[in-house]
């Protein structure tokens, strides 16, 4: 195809490939993981699990358990926070008009890194504490750094935000490491924590799911307006835009959406700014098309990543951070180098 | 879990704080000089000077130490055990026993110097060469002794023979290693080897496992168990994070928690993650709460470790 081609042609067709992908790799991630079960078992009992179809897999009760209590959630929780979090990163990088711009940019990493270290050390009896902390600890270095840069500078202005955000991050990570210093017992469950992982079950996608509807409906929608706000403040608000308002919808959209991946995973790197990154140059800079293209793309991406994770060494597993990282980078410098295309 | 941790913060804080803690093994030649500025008096005692192979190198002291501090809960155990207990001035945080150690809020996982010199140590005791806490003493004339973590149970029984020479009480650390000795073969002895049972020993609920090339795995062996974590490649190191599903679908027969002062772990608790209901372990009942402290350290208090494995063991293999 030409890249010339408007996105309102080339959406489907891109939408449809990208969702192909999406369901090979969830099957993948289904078909393998550290418990020896063979795949074709694995097929008949995913069958098995469709309403109204009964087929016999042949496979013990506690491996149909396992791969219903653990495989399967781990593989949608993976699809969920992956999208999430690429979907987050196109929108950042909208609002910001900034290519570097990630999830974790305006403190919210931070802010979870901090909330739930203070769980672990604090409550380590409470379960689901540390999801919950999490959350709130996004949603809070956002806000904070939300406030300070509207206190600091113009109210909407991009520049000073991001400067906000790199301070409350700076803030937050010292109080964490200090926190940390008085409890290095505690250290171990805190670094796998920060290196993320998308296992823990049902409970997982039901808690990051009303969050990921609500942030992508939101984000999806406001896709236009992202184009538009891409011309400039003045240009935009000449077109009858509410910039601010626009930006400040967004922004809180991406920030729960990143709150709620982070609070059910941990800190994910990367996947925010490669997905997005590697869909713009194959698909074109609309974020009509990017915002879609970033939820299914990072979705597979993720879910790819945590099948390397649990089988490269398995039994043993890898952070799934360290992979995103690993297989991530190298993937994005290729696919810069085939493309050549420079995002303006 | 202390080793293990202490393995993650050392690798942690390696990484982050020290470029080379690698090149203390070139400056410990210090504390061998050390006595000599002293001039010290002539020993009353005909065991010293002694000196000791330690982690850190040769460690030669002229005289007996009577202000020790121990900056390793494992070692204040063994310097209490040995008799020692008494030239013990200061012991780190984490020394939680014997309960009359003087534990202080000194710490052994970031050691501060200046805090640890004004106790006036004539020896101090580490198992991990922290932020060169092994070249800075040794620079102002303090004679430290690295016993790292054992990986062995004979470097265990090694560790506590040196601690006795080392602190002038040889003979009493030799009859406590020689009842170690005899109480650990006889629990081997005891245990029902026929029943080829398996085990999981949980460190962290994430789950982090230990396999049987660790300390811990190796008193298991003694049992004739099997452990599960083996199947983890080498590259996965001593304690591999496992998978969750490998555990359910390898549904050991007993599984040991080391993670219960530490983060409330129990048959209840396991049977709530996903997947793990109905692991036979716990539907048997062979869940097994151990002590987190005496099963992360590698002092005397192993044997009431394999008293608790052995226990087991014997109840499993009876039904």
């Amino acid at each position: 195809m030409t890249r010339q081609a408007g996105p309102s042609r080339a959406r489907p067709r891109w939408v449809l490939g990208a969702l192909g992908v999406l369901a090979v790799s969830m099957v993948a991630g289904l078909l393998d993981g550290a418990a020896d079960i063979s795949p074709w078992q694995v097929l008949l009992q995913a069958v098995d699990w469709l309403p109204l179809v009964h087929v016999d897999s042949g496979l013990a009760p506690v491996e149909q358990g396992l791969l219903y209590e653990l495989r399967l959630p781990r593989v949608l929780v993976a699809a969920v926070v992956g999208g999430l979090l690429a979907m987050a990163g196109a929108a950042y990088q909208g609002v910001f008009r900034n290519p570097l711009a990630d999830p974790y940019l305006l403190g919210a990493a931070a802010g979870a890194g901090l909330a739930a270290t203070l769980a672990i050390v604090m409550l380590p009896a409470v379960a689901g504490s540390i999801p919950v902390a999490a959350f709130i600890g996004a949603v809070g270095g956002v806000f904070l750094a939300y406030t300070l840069g509207n206190t600091a500078g113009r109210a909407g202005g991009t520049a000073t935000l991001v400067l906000a955000g790199v301070a409350v991050t700076s803030f937050l990570t010292a109080i964490q490491t200090f926190v940390q210093q008085f409890k290095v017992e505690e250290l171990q469950r805190i670094y796998s924590w920060i290196l993320g992982d998308v296992g823990g079950g049902w409970d997982q996608l039901w808690l990051v799911l009303p969050y990921a509807a609500v942030s992508s409906a939101v984000l999806l929608l406001h896709g236009r307006m992202l184009d538009v706000l891409s011309v400039g403040d003045e240009e935009a608000t000449s077109l009858g835009l509410r910039a601010a308002r626009v930006r400040f919808t967004v922004l809180l959209a991406a920030s729960l959406a990143t709150a709620a991946a982070v609070a059910v995973s941990g800190l994910i790197g990367f996947v925010g700014i490669v997905v997005p990154h590697v869909v713009r140059r194959l698909a074109g800079g609309s974020y009509r098309i990017v915002l879609p293209l970033s939820l299914i793309g990072g979705a597979a991406f993720l879910v790819l990543a945590d099948l390397v994770a649990r089988t490269v060494l398995a039994p043993a597993e890898l952070p799934i951070g360290v992979v995103t990282m690993f297989v991530g980078a190298p993937f994005f410098v290729t696919v810069l180098r085939m493309t050549r295309r420079s995002f303006t | 879990m202390r080793p293990v941790r202490t393995a993650f913060a050392g690798a942690l804080l390696g990484t982050l704080v020290l470029a080379g803690c690698g090149q203390s093994g070139t400056t410990t030649a210090t504390p061998t000089s050390a006595p000599a500025t002293t001039s010290a008096p002539a020993s009353a005692s005909a065991d010293f000077p002694v000196t000791i192979e330690a982690g850190n190198g040769k460690v030669t002291l002229t005289k007996k130490p009577e202000r020790i501090i121990s900056l390793s809960a494992t070692h204040t155990e063994t310097l209490f055990a040995i008799g020692a207990g008494p030239q013990v001035v200061a012991a780190d945080d984490q020394s939680n026993h014997p309960p009359e150690a003087p534990k202080t809020d000194l710490s052994g996982l970031k050691p501060n110097v200046e805090a640890i010199v004004a106790h006036k140590p004539d020896l101090v005791i580490v198992s991990d060469d922290l932020d060169k806490v092994v070249a800075e003493l040794g620079k102002l004339n303090v004679p430290v002794l690295l016993q790292p973590a054992a990986t062995k149970i004979d470097e265990a029984y090694e560790e506590i023979t040196e601690l006795g020479a080392a602190t002038g009480n040889k003979a009493k650390a030799d009859e406590v290693v020689s009842g170690m000795k005899a109480a650990m073969e006889k629990l081997a002895a005891e245990a029902p080897k026929d029943k080829k049972l398996t085990y999981y020993h949980e460190l962290d609920q994430t789950p982090y496992a230990a396999t049987s090339q660790t300390f811990i795995g190796q008193i298991y062996s003694m049992f004739g168990l099997t452990n599960i974590a083996d199947k983890a490649p080498d590259a996965a190191g001593g304690y591999p994070k496992l998978s969750a599903e490998f555990v359910a679908q390898a549904d050991p027969d007993l599984v040991f928690l080391a993670d219960v002062k530490c983060c409330q772990q129990s048959k209840e608790t396991l049977a709530k993650r996903p997947g793990w209901a109905n692991l036979s372990a716990i539907k048997n009942d062979r869940v097994i709460q151990l002590d987190d402290d005496i099963a992360s350290r590698w002092g005397p208090r192993i044997v009431q470790l394999a008293e608790s494995i052995g226990a087991a063991v014997s109840k499993a293999g009876a039904s």
